[in-house]
């Protein structure tokens, strides 16, 4: 019997039983397209936030008052006790490090911002001038806050787009006097829409110069340094710099933690990368349920031909021939299963992608290459047991049945 | 030397702790070209000896040589090479694949055999032509009558050109017309110098057979030729 037979045979086998067939071919796909779906969430979640924190800039450097949040407990921690403030001056200082371009400090707090008539809750951002930059924020009115001393509290505002329009309405703001707390302050210009965005949300934010927002939130330490470096190879040493220099003005005790982009990036990947892994693991065990499936259909067909089978043999075919038969019809039904699970899965992540237009849910290559070997190997495993029956089958006997 | 050539078969199925003796110490021999009729009360072996001469069973003691060739040793591929090429088997009830056409059916056994599916075509055509079947190449076997499903039956076991036909029963599910049909298809093939070996229950169909084996509980009680079965 030529391969090409033993194909064509199977093919008619798996295509005289359409019910059995369909069947198979519906839970094959289904733990395929789960394989599919679940991983295109995954790791569509991983890319989502892989791509809001790319969006930062790459070669951003992020201080944060107190030692190692993430780091674990290093040995410098067990002597420490709370940390000092992170300071404007401080912030000032890290720009004379010769790898870092620019810096920002951000201090944040929640107030009340009042015009005319209308009151809100506000969240108060205090910062500098080049913030601005260094986050790739543009201006869709005025300008931004001015280039002056960082210890300057001077009395303007910039408002989120959102923020304006709630203000406003359909008045100017720009030149307008705001209230926030008690201050009274000059509205210079209007962010850009951003959209939505990890973290804050610039729209309804209202951004006023760093020593303003200190003094409206009786405070000196600042929530972070935005620090960038003069290019992403400049990275490293830039870190290393601004460590130095922190353990300076802090008599040689380290109690900021300095983190990068990259450190951020790649324990987010990493987590939601095993996450995909450990859904992609729990869609294979409904693979190997199909696959038991496959088996219990098989043995039901071999008893099913029984006859066939003993006539087969008394047309001279040998064990062989029967064997790879029917190994050959579980791996077309598996394989068939595979083919309409990909496309349901497909169809599925290209819904995802439909229902949540931010998620990239696009199921990874290894993910779809892992479903389809998985449903034809568990097929074709689960296959052989069967096909070793129908081999060994006597003909005479088999030949009896009807 | 004969064809087949049987000596001292002895064949037994263990049930539990009975034994049931389905054959014991038949010796007989059959020349190429034969036309033998097994004949023989239900239960009295036909069909087990049948299955040894065709190789689907094994015996239990003696010898059976096929073509001078001690067949009972060979391994089960061995043996299914020589039901491949040199016998064919047709059934009281037809055996026919019935996802299959009529001449896939018939196609059987030239696909086991490796032909080529070029070469096939010729031959399976020939075959439903000389069957008178050619207008029911792509019917399924449950298109066909009992007679034609038969005659698919024949077609295929002749594909091969085999040395021997071996058939149990073959006219006992068909109507009495159909059945001499069928009977007088299964002769001609033999005229054309194949051995055939029928087993049967119908006297007449015996009694058309040259040569007669009748057999009771296992044992082969006589050998009748037609020229001494003729003279009463
Ligand atoms: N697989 C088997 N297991 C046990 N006993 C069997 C088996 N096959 C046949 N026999 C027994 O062997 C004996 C001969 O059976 P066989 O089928 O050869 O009879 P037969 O002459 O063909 O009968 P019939 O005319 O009814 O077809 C019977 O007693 C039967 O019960
Ligand atoms: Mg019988």
């Amino acid at each position: 019997m030529t391969p090409a037979d033993t194909l064509r045979f199977a093919t008619r086998a798996a295509t005289g039983y359409p019910l059995r067939t369909a069947l198979m071919v519906l839970a094959m796909s289904i733990g395929v397209a789960a394989v599919v779906v679940l991983t295109a969430l995954g790791d569509g979640a991983r890319r989502y936030v892989v791509n809001e924190f790319s969006a930062l800039g790459s070669n951003l450097i992020i201080v944060l008052p107190g030692r190692s949040e993430t780091g674990g407990v290093g040995l410098g921690s067990l002597f420490t006790s709370t940390p000092r403030d992170l300071t404007v001056r401080d912030a000032a200082a890290l720009l004379r490090a010769p790898d870092v371009q620019r810096i920002t400090p951000l201090t944040l707090g929640n107030s009340e911002i009042a015009y005319g008539g209308r009151l809100r809750e506000v969240l108060v951002l205090g910062t500098s001038a080049d913030y601005l930059g260094i986050r790739g924020y543009r201006m869709a009115l005025g300008r931004f806050l001015p280039r002056e001393d960082l210890e300057r509290a001077s009395s303007v505002a910039v408002l989120g787009a959102t923020l304006r329009d709630e203000l406003f309405g359909i008045e100017p703001a720009v030149g307008r006097m705001i209230r926030i707390g008690d201050r009274r302050l000059r509205v210079i210009g209007v962010l850009e829409k951003s959209g939505q965005g990890l973290g804050m949300n610039t729209d309804e934010l209202v951004v006023v110069p760093v020593a303003t927002a200190q003094a409206m939130f009786n405070t000196n330490t600042l929530f972070r340094v935005m620090v960038e470096a003069r290019s992403r190879d400049a990275l490293a040493s830039a870190q290393r710099q601004v460590e130095d220099i922190m353990r300076t003005r802090r008599d040689g005790e380290l109690d900021i933690t300095v983190i990068t982009q990259d450190a951020v990036l790649g324990t987010f990947d990493r987590i939601l990368g095993a996450l995909t892994f450990a859904v992609a693991g729990i869609a294979a065990i409904s693979l190997a349920v199909a696959g038991i499936l496959v088996m219990n259909v098989m043995l039901v067909a071999v008893t099913q031909r029984t006859a066939e089978i003993g006539l087969l043999k008394a047309l001279g075919a040998t064990g062989r021939n029967i064997r790879l038969a029917f190994l050959a019809e579980a791996a077309l039904l598996s394989l068939a299963g595979a083919l309409a699970g990909l496309a349901l899965g497909h169809l599925g992540a290209w819904g995802l992608r439909l229902a949540f237009p931010v998620l990239p849910a696009w199921p990874p290559d290894w993910a779809v290459y892992a479903g389809l070997g998985t449903a034809i190997v568990t097929g074709v495993l689960f296959g052989v047991m069967p096909a070793r029956r129908a081999a060994r089958l006597d003909p005479v006997q088999a030949l009896a049945k009807r | 030397m004969a064809q087949i050539e049987l000596s001292d078969i002895e064949r037994v199925f263990k049930l539990g702790d009975s034994e049931v003796h389905a054959l014991h110490a038949v010796t007989v021999a059959i020349e190429a070209g034969e036309y033998v009729a097994v004949m023989g009360p239900s239960g009295s072996g036909k069909s087990t000896l049948l299955n040894l001469l065709g190789l689907l069973d094994r015996p239990n003691g003696g010898t059976y040589r096929l073509e001078g060739r001690d067949v009972t040793t060979l391994t089960a591929d061995e043996q299914a090479e020589v039901r491949r090429n040199r016998i064919g088997f047709v059934f009281q009830s037809f055996h026919l694949v019935p996802r299959l056409t009529a001449a896939e059916n018939i196609a059987l056994p030239l696909m086991l055999a490796g032909v080529p599916l070029a070469e096939r075509a010729p031959r399976v055509a020939e075959a439903l032509k000389n069957f008178g079947l050619d207008t029911r190449a792509d019917h399924r076997p449950d298109e066909l009558s009992g007679g034609q499903r038969q005659r698919v039956a024949i077609a295929r076991a002749t594909i091969m050109r085999p040395a021997m036909i071996l058939a149990d029963e073959p006219t006992g599910n068909l109507d009495r017309a159909t059945g001499q049909d069928v009977t007088a298809l299964l002769e001609s093939l033999n005229a054309s110098g194949v051995t055939l070996i029928v087993v049967t229950h119908d006297p007449v169909m015996g009694g058309r057979a040259r040569r007669r084996l009748m057999m009771e509980d296992g044992a082969l009680v006589a050998d009748l030729r037609a020229d001494a079965a003729s003279t009463p």
